[in-house]
C-alpha cells in the first residue's frame, strides 16, 4: 500500500481534505456576529484559495503522455472485502479536480456580500462542498466515489434550503430526492459488481469483463443515477428549479461542477466498464440528448427569469456532452469532455453575471432590465463575452467543445450531427435574446439609472473567467493534451472489447 | 456441569436484585439517582463478564454463547446502559423517581440475554417473557397518565396475544419434531420424511409472535401508539434492546434448527420484509408527532434488516448484525434528542416544535441532522454502511425484487428525515428550548460521533459480525 505518490506526498488527500479542517475553523471561530462573518469569509477565501494553489501541482506535474492513472494513493480500509481507500487521476478527472478548485474562491468571492445571514454556516457548507466534490473526481474505488457521489447531497441541500429564494424548500426537497432515487439504484450497481469482480477498485472494475446480459442492468442502473445527474431530458426538471432557487455561488457550482458529476460517472464507469451496453443503449442516449437540445432549447427562448433562462441552456449543452460521449471516437470524447470543462467555465461565469445584478435590483426577471450598457459598460462587456461563448463564437470556449462532438456525431451519422447542431443556431437565438433585452436599449426604470457598474472584487472574479475562456477557445491544446493519452486508449478498448464479444457471438452461433 | 456460562446473566440477575433491595432500604429521594448509577456500574460489569467468557454450551443444552451471542449481549447491554441514562433527566420531571425504574429494565435485559444465548424453546420462550414482563410495566410507568396507562394495557394485551401465538407455534414444533432442542429439531428436519406441513405451520406461529416483539407488519400496529404514550425513556428503551434481542433471536432460529426449511419461512420473510418497509416509509410521511414518526421509522428499518435474515446467508446475518448496531445507536441518540426537547420544564413532541433549531441550538440541530442523514441512508453515516451490508447479501442471493424495494422506499424515507432537517434549518425559529441536561447530552453525543465517525473504522466491526454470522453458517 503506497500512501504517497509521485508529489512526494498525498496530494489529492490534501486537495480533498483541507477544505473539511478550513471549515472545522470557521466553525470553532467564536464572538460578535459581524466579526465572525468576516473572519469566516477570509478563513474560506484563504482555504480554497491554498487548495487551489495545491492543486496547481497537478497541472504542472501531471505526465500528459500516459494514460495510467497518477498520483495514486491507497491505504487500507476493508482490505478483507477489496474495498481501500484509493485516489488517484488520469487525464480525464484531472481537469474537473482543478475546474473545483477554481470555482470555488470566486464562489466564495461572489458570495462575500451577497450572502449577510449565517455567513459562518453558509462557508463551512461550501467547504464540505468543495471536499466532496474534489474526492468525487479522485476517488478511485468505487465506495469511496460513491460516499462523495452521495455526500455531495448534504451541503447542497442545505445551501439551497438555508440561502436559497422564496420556494427553496421545494427546490431543496426536489433536488435531494430526484438525486438519491437515482443514486441508490447506482449503489446496486456496485454491489452487483463487486460481487462479481470481489473488488471495488476501479482499474480493476475497468478490467473485469461483465457479461453482456448483466451489463444491460449495471448500465440501466447507472443510467438512472447519472442521467439524473447531468441532467437528460426528461428527469432534468429538477435543475430549473434548484437553479433558480439557490443562491449564487450555489448555482455556479452546480452548473459548473455538480452537472458535470453525471458525465463524469458515464465516462468513469458506464462507457469504458459496459462497453456491449454502452453500443446497445448509445442510440437511446442520442435520442433524448437530441431532445434535450432541441427542446430544452425552446424552453429556453420563451423563459423570463434570466436563472431558468441558463438553467434550461444548461440542460441543453450538457446534451450536447451525452452525444459526445456515446459516439465513442476520440473526437466525439475529447469534444465532450472540452464542452464539460467550457460549460463549467462559461455557465458558471453566466450565474455569476445574473448574481452581479440581482445583488442590486433582486430581481432575476429579465423585463424588469434593459439598457445596462450605458450604465455598466465593463459589466455589458462580460457579460457579452460569456453570452457568445454559450453560444459557441470560435475563439472562445464554447466553440472548441461543439465542435469536436459535432465531427464525433458526423462520424456516427449525419442525421446525429445535423440535429446536435440545431443547439448552437437555437443557442445562439435565445442568449442574443437575452443579451439584447438586459443590456441594450434605453434605461426606462428608474431603479436601474443609479445602478453600479462592477466593483474591483467584482472584477477580481471575473477576470480569470474571461482569461479562461478566452485562452480555452484561443488555444484548447494546452487542455486537451492532458487527456488525449486516457481518451485514446479508452477509445482503443473500447473497440477491443466489442470485437471480442462480436468474435465470441460469432462462435457461439456460427 | 459448567454452570460459569451463564455467570453475566447470574451476575446481572443477582445485581437486579441487590439493587432492589438497595431502594427499599435507601432515603427515597436519593434511591433512584443512585439505583440508576449501580444499574449502569451492574450493566458494564456485565459486558466485561460477556467478554472474558468462553464460549460453549452447557445446562443440558439449554444454553449456548458462541461469538453469535456474544456481540448480541454486548449490543444489548449498550442499548440498556444508554436507556438507563437517558431516563435519568426525564424521570425526575415527570416524577417517576422510582427506583424499580431501573431494575426493570436490568430484569428485561437478562431476559434479552437468555433470548439470545437460547438454544431451547424452553429458554427462548423464558427470556422472552421475562423481557416483556418488564417492558409491559415500564411503558405503563407513569401510572397517573391515561397515555402510559393506555399504552401498557395495549402493549401487554396484543403482547399476551403474540406470547400465546408464539407458545402455540412451539407446541407444534414440539409435537411434530419430538423436541424442544435447537439441535434435535434440526436434525428431525433436516430428514425429509419427518419434515411435516406441521412443522411449517408451526415455523409461522413463531415466525407471527417474534415479528410482533420486533414490530414487522403486518404485526405493528401497537407500535405508534405504544411509541406514543410510553414515557420517552421507555419508548427509546424499547426501540433498541428489545429489538435487537428479537432479531437476533429469530435470525438464530431461523437459520439453525429450522434452516433446512429455509426455502418454506423465506417467502414469509421476503413478505414481512417488504410491507414493513413500504408501510414504514409511506405511513411516517403523514405525522407531525415525532415519536409516533419514530415508530413508523422502526418499522421501516426492521424491514429492511430483515433483508439480511431473508437471503438466508452468513453475509445475510453480518449484514444484519451490522444494520443493527448502527440502528441501535442512532436510534438512541434521536431519543436522547427527542428528550431534550422540553419548554418550561414540559416535553413536546411535534415535528413542528424543532422550527429553527438550527439557529436556537446549533449542536443538537446538528446532532439530529447527522441522525437523520445516517438514518436515510446517507454516506459517510453509519446507516449508508448497515444498509450496504444488507444490500449486498441481498445481491449475493439476486433477490432483486428486496434490494430494488429496499432502495426505493429509502428514498420515499428519506423524504420524511430530510422534512425533519428542513424544519430546523429552513423554518423560522419557534422558542428556544430549555436547557439540555448533561446525561442527555452525553448519549447523543456519544451516538453522533459513533454515526459519523463510523467509517473511519469499520474493518473491527465488520470483522466482528462476520465472525459472529459464522457461527450460524460456517
Amino acid at each position: 500500500m503506497n500512501a504517497l505518490n509521485a508529489a512526494g506526498f498525498p496530494l489529492l488527500s490534501l486537495l480533498t481534505f483541507l477544505p473539511l479542517v478550513g471549515g472545522a475553523v470557521i466553525m470553532m471561530i467564536r464572538g460578535p456576529e459581524a466579526a465572525v462573518a468576516a473572519n469566516a469569509r477570509w478563513t474560506a477565501l484563504w482555504t480554497s484559495l491554498i487548495v487551489f494553489a495545491l492543486s496547481l501541482v497537478l497541472w504542472f506535474k501531471f505526465d500528459t503522455s500516459s494514460a495510467d492513472f497518477q498520483f495514486v494513493e491507497e491505504v487500507a480500509w476493508l482490505p478483507q472485502w477489496g474495498i481501500n481507500y484509493k485516489m488517484g487521476v488520469d487525464g480525464i478527472s484531472v481537469l474537473f479536480v482543478l475546474l473545483s478548485t477554481a470555482l470555488v474562491p470566486l464562489c466564495i468571492l461572489a458570495s462575500w456580500n451577497s450572502i449577510e445571514t449565517r455567513v459562518r454556516e453558509f462557508m463551512f457548507s461550501f467547504l464540505v462542498l468543495e471536499t466532496m466534490m474534489v474526492g468525487m473526481f479522485a476517488a478511485l474505488d468505487f465506495v469511496v466515489f460513491y460516499m462523495f457521489f452521495e455526500g455531495v447531497l448534504i451541503p447542497m441541500y442545505l445551501l439551497i434550503g438555508v440561502w436559497g429564494g422564496p420556494r427553496r424548500v421545494y427546490a431543496a426537497i426536489k433536488f435531494f430526492l430526484y438525486t438519491l432515487a437515482g443514486s441508490v439504484l447506482m449503489l446496486l450497481a456496485l454491489l452487483a459488481m463487486w460481487y462479481a469482480a470481489g473488488s471495488t477498485d476501479i482499474p480493476t472494475l475497468m478490467a473485469t469483463q461483465f457479461k453482456p446480459a448483466v451489463q444491460t442492468w449495471l448500465f440501466l442502473a447507472f443510467f438512472a443515477s447519472f442521467a439524473v445527474k447531468v441532467p437528460m431530458w426528461p428527469v432534468h426538471t429538477w435543475l430549473p428549479d434548484a437553479h433558480v432557487e439557490a443562491p449564487t455561488a450555489g448555482s455556479v457550482i452546480l452548473a459548473g461542477v455538480l452537472l458535470k458529476m453525471g458525465a463524469y460517472g458515464f465516462l468513469r464507469f458506464s462507457v469504458p466498464m459496459l462497453p456491449d451496453a454502452t453500443a446497445y443503449f448509445a442510440p437511446m442516449i442520442f435520442a433524448l440528448s437530441v431532445v434535450a437540445v432541441i427542446y430544452t432549447s425552446l424552453v429556453a427562448l420563451a423563459q423570463t427569469d434570466m436563472k431558468k433562462l441558463i438553467a434550461y441552456s444548461s440542460v441543453a449543452h450538457m446534451g450536447v456532452v451525452t452525444i459526445g460521449i456515446f459516439t465513442v471516437n476520440e473526437q466525439g470524447i475529447s469534444g465532450a469532455l472540452f464542452q464539460m470543462l467550457s460549460h463549467g467555465v462559461v455557465s458558471g461565469a453566466l450565474f455569476l453575471c445574473v448574481g452581479v445584478v440581482y445583488d442590486r435590483i433582486h430581481s432575476r426577471e429579465i423585463a424588469r432590465y434593459g439598457g445596462l450598457a450605458d450604465r455598466m459598460p465593463k459589466y455589458a462587456l462580460a457579460f457579452m463575452l460569456f453570452s457568445m461563448a454559450s453560444v459557441g463564437l470560435p475563439g472562445t470556449a464554447g466553440f472548441v467543445g461543439e465542435f469536436l462532438v459535432l465531427v464525433g456525431a458526423f462520424k456516427v451519422s449525419f442525421w446525429l450531427a445535423l440535429l446536435g447542431s440545431m443547439g448552437m443556431i437555437l443557442g445562439a437565438a435565445y442568449m442574443l435574446y437575452l443579451y439584447r433585452r438586459v443590456i441594450f436599449g434605453g434605461i426606462t426604470r428608474d431603479e436601474l439609472k443609479s445602478i453600479m457598474d462592477l466593483s474591483p472584487r467584482e472584477i477580481a472574479v471575473f477576470a480569470p473567467l474571461v482569461l479562461l475562456t478566452l485562452w480555452m477557445g484561443i488555444y484548447p491544446s494546452s487542455f486537451t493534451v492532458f487527456w488525449d493519452a486516457s481518451v485514446h486508449a479508452m477509445v482503443e478498448k473500447h473497440v477491443a472489447a466489442l470485437a471480442s464479444t462480436s468474435k465470441l457471438a460469432g462462435v457461439i452461433a456460427p | 456441569m459448567n454452570w460459569q456460562l451463564a455467570l453475566p446473566e447470574i451476575f446481572l440477575s443477582c445485581a437486579a436484585m441487590a439493587i432492589l433491595m438497595y431502594g427499599v432500604f435507601a432515603r427515597p429521594e436519593r434511591s433512584f439517582v443512585m439505583a440508576s448509577m449501580l444499574s449502569v456500574g451492574a450493566v458494564l460489569l456485565t459486558a466485561m463478564l460477556v467478554l472474558s467468557g468462553a464460549p460453549g454450551t452447557g445446562y443440558n443444552g439449554l444454553f449456548t454463547v458462541d461469538a453469535y451471542s456474544h456481540f448480541g449481549k454486548l449490543l444489548i447491554l449498550t442499548a440498556v446502559a444508554l436507556g438507563v441514562v437517558m431516563s435519568l433527566d426525564y424521570a425526575e420531571h415527570a416524577n417517576m423517581q422510582r427506583f424499580e425504574f431501573p431494575v426493570l429494565m436490568l430484569l428485561a435485559a437478562v431476559g434479552m440475554m437468555l433470548m439470545v444465548s437460547a438454544t431451547n424453546l424452553m429458554t427462548l420462550y423464558l427470556g422472552l417473557e421475562l423481557m416483556s414482563l418488564s417492558i409491559y410495566v415500564l411503558a405503563a410507568f407513569a401510572r397517573d397518565e391515561r397515555r402510559s396507562a393506555e399504552a401498557g394495557l395495549k402493549y401487554f394485551v396484543l403482547g399476551a396475544l403474540a406470547s400465546g401465538l408464539l407458545l402455540y407455534g412451539v407446541s407444534l414444533v414440539y409435537g411434530f419434531s419430538g423436541s424442544m432442542s435447537f439441535a434435535e429439531i434440526g436434525r428431525a428436519m433436516a430428514d425429509p420424511k419427518s419434515a411435516s406441513p406441521g412443522l411449517t405451520v408451526g415455523i409461522v406461529f413463531i415466525v407471527a409472535g417474534l415479528a410482533f416483539k420486533v414490530s414487522a407488519v403486518p404485526f405493528h400496529m401497537w407500535t405508534p401508539d405504544v411509541y406514543e404514550g410510553a414515557p420517552t425513556p421507555v419508548t427509546a428503551f424499547m426501540g433498541t434492546a428489545p429489538k435487537v434481542a428479537a432479531i437476533v433471536l429469530l435470525v438464530r432460529l431461523l437459520s439453525d434448527p429450522f434452516g433446512a426449511l429455509l426455502g418454506q419461512w423465506q417467502q414469509l420473510i421476503v413478505l414481512v420484509s417488504i410491507a414493513s418497509m413500504i408501510l414504514g416509509s409511506l405511513a411516517a410521511i403523514g405525522q407531525r408527532n415525532i415519536k409516533r414518526l419514530m415508530a413508523y421509522s422502526s418499522i421501516g428499518h426492521m424491514g429492511y434488516a430483515l433483508i439480511g435474515l431473508a437471503a438466508g446467508t452468513g453475509a445475510g446475518v453480518r449484514g444484519v448484525l451490522i444494520y443493527m448496531l448502527t440502528y441501535v445507536f442512532m436510534n438512541a441518540g434521536t431519543f436522547a434528542c427527542i428528550l431534550a426537547m422540553r419548554r418550561k420544564g414540559r416535553n413536546v413532541e411535534g415535528v413542528g416544535d424543532l422550527a429553527g433549531l438550527g439557529r436556537t441550538d446549533p449542536a443538537m440541530a446538528l446532532a439530529i441532522a447527522v441522525f437523520m442523514f445516517s438514518m436515510a441512508g446517507i454516506p459517510p453515516f453509519s446507516g449508508f454502511w448497515g444498509k450496504y451490508f444488507i444490500f449486498t447479501a441481498a445481491v449475493q442471493q439476486g433477490m432483486w425484487l428486496l434490494a430494488v424495494v429496499g432502495v426505493l422506499t429509502s428514498v420515499i424515507g428519506a423524504f420524511y428525515y430530510i422534512r425533519i432537517i428542513k424544519v430546523m434549518y429552513f423554518d423560522e425559529p419557534a422558542p428556544a428550548f430549555d436547557p439540555r441536561p448533561v446525561s442527555l447530552s452525553f448519549v447523543a453525543c456519544a451516538s453522533g460521533l459513533f454515526t459519523t465517525f463510523f467509517f473511519l473504522f469499520p474493518a473491527p466491526v465488520v470483522a466482528a459480525a462476520e465472525a459472529a454470522a459464522k457461527v450460524l453458517f460456517p
